[in-house]
């Protein structure tokens, strides 16, 4: 792989997890109560799959590799996330100005990513490598990155990936080891020849990059005109319709137990454990 | 012509059976076929389906359908989306219903593309009112529930485990269609090598737990006397996981810090980490100490029915209704209390230790 790769990151944002989120009916199905009004950040997996497509690109060979960030979502708020996004790693964005909902159909989020994509210039499928998120922290359905695959004709996907490794074996050939997630705690491991392939990231290794002023400097001079150009399309129900959407129902009464000794504690938490 | 509905699974990994979540959503499918006056099939994918055919041979199904063969005996993309694409072109299902194991997941949403079909993930739920069939979903980690119709045929829905009883049937001879499929070389140059998993000991994350035992970010934190106790914190959380059979889980902060390196809890991994950023275990019960009870963690609790949390701080996040029962105490005093109980008990009846 002397050529390094081109690492396509598909990612949006969604509300600050700390923020409590309330349904509301719109004309166009249901939405978030004050939804602009919240504080968002980037989606979180998708920001762990830029962090490892940066580690990756700074340590391929030849160092020709490349970063974009593909992001299907408002224009200001994207605009927002970016101040803070573009000071950790060097990336050039695409953005594409629609609806992060979570209610939006994954199908058709699949399909501006896919055309945004493909739409990108000098980008070279025999070095293509396509990261995003394993789910998104707004639908959570882990199915837009399938659908960008197939639309992208890769058939080497990989979800909930913990870990790539470029092999240095004999033929020094480029293959990677992946590391999936599949249940109990394990991973899956396979070995991919190479690109073209897609990732669909969950937490994978690396912490969170400090903030650097002259990454988002460098970076903010082809963000903002990306901004500027970016073209607002609206994203089709594609046939989904919601009957309802409401938040959980029961608030439990909580029984707060002061003052009592760790011995009789711990007889409660057994006796209720055995039960 | 009535409806027709395909119950799509794979072998389990031991290649006898189905995986346990399948035969929830056998009993899901039956249930729909009934309500909507449809047509059954099965369809399943594996190395070798024989035994796993067996044991549903007796559910009623109109026909069984498998692709198998070594190149499907492991969960990679290209062959299984070419499996799943293949039986349900042969089955020419409106509905397609199936497990939401890994292996399913990572791929019958491309499956769903192929057919020019739609799909939904985590369902939960899945009636028919009036001959029309709703799903019920999370949005937003468990944030939000919304009921769904979806007008594209085929609408492929993957169920989670816990939503409905599973179905149970003698097993039996089974007549299985094979479908044939001829993999391209591009569906086969990826190579599944194995699996990787922590030695038996330092498993700790064990899905059909009775209970989820949750460490927090205060099991490493200074304490009263002013200085941490990792190694004690360790040494009474394994026990209590040696005696209780609990599955662990964590914060992320607690998480996090093995990224960090801080002193960290050894067996604590990302893999652990409950709520937003990390799994949402079904647990029957769940237990949480030393951690605050943030909304960002508790999302990951919405599947667990019962909740109890240990913590020195009476106005954390779980005092707000979020748990049951909330110990205003030290998780260190009581863990010990409770360890010691275990080991009594176990001694004097080894049949009486926690059931898992
Ligand atoms: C984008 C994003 C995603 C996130 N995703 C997740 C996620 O997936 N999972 C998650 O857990 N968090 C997540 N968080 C973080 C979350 O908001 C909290 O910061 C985190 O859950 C706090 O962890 P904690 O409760 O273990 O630690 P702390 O907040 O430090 O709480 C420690 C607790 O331990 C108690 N304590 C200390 N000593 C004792 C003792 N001896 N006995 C009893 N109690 C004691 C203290 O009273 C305190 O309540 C996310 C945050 C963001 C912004």
């Amino acid at each position: 792989m002397t050529n390094g790769y081109h690492i396509v990151v598909c990612g949006s944002i969604v509300p600050d997890p700390l923020q409590t989120l309330e349904p509301v009916q719109s004309p166009t199905g249901p939405a978030l109560k004050n939804e602009m009004m919240l504080p968002a950040v980037l989606d979180p997996w998708a920001a762990h799959a830029l962090y490892e497509a940066a580690n990756l690109a700074s340590k391929a060979a030849g160092s020709n590799s490349k970063v974009w960030l593909v992001s299907v979502g408002p224009k200001a708020k994207l605009q927002q996330v970016m101040m803070t996004i573009a000071q950790k790693v060097s990336f050039e964005l695409v953005p594409v100005d629609s609806s992060a909902s979570g209610f939006a159909d994954a199908h058709a989020t699949a399909a501006l990513l896919a055309d945004a994509i493909q739409s990108i210039p000098g980008l070279d499928r025999s070095r293509l490598l396509v990261f995003g998120g394993w789910e998104s922290a707004s639908r959570g359905a882990g199915a837009t990155m399938q659908l960008v695959g197939e639309r992208l004709e890769i058939l080497d996907q990989f979800q909930g990936v913990d870990q790539i490794r470029v092999l240095d074996n004999a033929q020094a050939d480029g293959s990677f080891e992946v590391l999936e997630r599949i249940e109990g705690g394990r991973h899956q491991v396979s070995v991919c020849p190479g690109p073209p392939a897609l990732f669909g990231w969950a937490t994978g290794n690396l912490p969170e990059p400090r903030n650097n002023p002259q990454v988002g400097m460098a970076n903010m001079r082809t963000v903002m005109p990306a901004l500027q150009r970016a073209k607002s399309v609206p994203l089709p129900a594609g046939g989904l319709h919601f009957l309802g959407a409401s938040p959980p129902k029961q608030q439990r009464q909580t029984r707060v137990v002061k003052d009592l000794p760790a011995e009789q504690i711990a007889r409660e938490i057994a006796e209720w454990v055995g039960k | 012509m009535s409806q027709s509905i395909l119950f799509l699974a794979h072998v389990s990994e031991a290649g006898n059976s189905l995986p346990k979540v399948s035969y929830e959503v056998l009993g899901a499918a039956l249930k729909l076929t009934k309500q909507l006056g449809a047509r059954l099939t099965i369809g399943l994918i594996g190395a070798d389906v024989t035994a796993a055919a067996e044991t549903v041979a007796a559910a009623g199904a109109e026909r069984i359908l498998a692709v198998a063969g070594p190149d499907f005996a492991s969960a990679r993309y290209g062959s299984d989306a070419a499996a799943a694409e293949a039986l349900c072109r042969a089955a020419g299902a409106e509905l397609i219903l199936a497990p939401a194991t890994s292996r399913f997941m990572r791929v019958l949403a491309g499956v769903a593309h192929r057919l020019n079909g739609c799909v939904d993930t985590h369902v939960t739920s899945l009636e028919s009112v009036s001959g029309e069939v709703r799903a019920t979903r999370w949005h937003y980690r468990q944030r939000i529930e919304a009921v769904i119709t979806r007008d594209a045929r085929p609408w492929i829905v993957l169920l989670e485990s816990g939503c409905e009883a599973a179905w149970t049937g003698q097993s039996g001879a089974a007549k299985v269609e094979e479908i044939p499929v001829t993999l391209a070389q591009a569906a086969t140059r990826t190579v599944v090598s194995g699996v990787r998993a922590p030695k038996s000991d330092a498993q700790t994350i064990r899905p059909d737990a009775n209970l989820l035992f949750v460490a927090g970010a205060g099991w490493t934190k200074k304490q009263a006397d002013g200085k941490t106790h990792i190694d004690q914190a360790e040494t009474l959380i394994l026990e209590f996981l040696r005696a209780s059979g609990a599955s662990l889980g964590g914060s992320k902060s607690l998480v996090d810090q093995t990224g960090e390196s801080q002193a960290v809890l050894g067996f604590m991994t990302h893999l652990n980490q409950v709520g937003q950023t990390g799994s949402t275990p079904r647990h029957p019960k769940g237990l949480s100490t030393c951690c605050h009870g943030e909304e960002p963690h508790v999302v990951g609790w919405r599947f667990i029915n019962e909740r109890r949390a240990v913590n020195l701080d009476p106005n954390c996040g779980w005092a707000r209704g979020k748990a049951d029962v909330l110990y205003v105490a030290d998780a260190f005093e009581v863990l010990a209390k409770l360890n010691a109980l275990l080991a009594q008990r176990s001694r004097t009846s080894p049949e009486a230790i926690l059931q898992t």
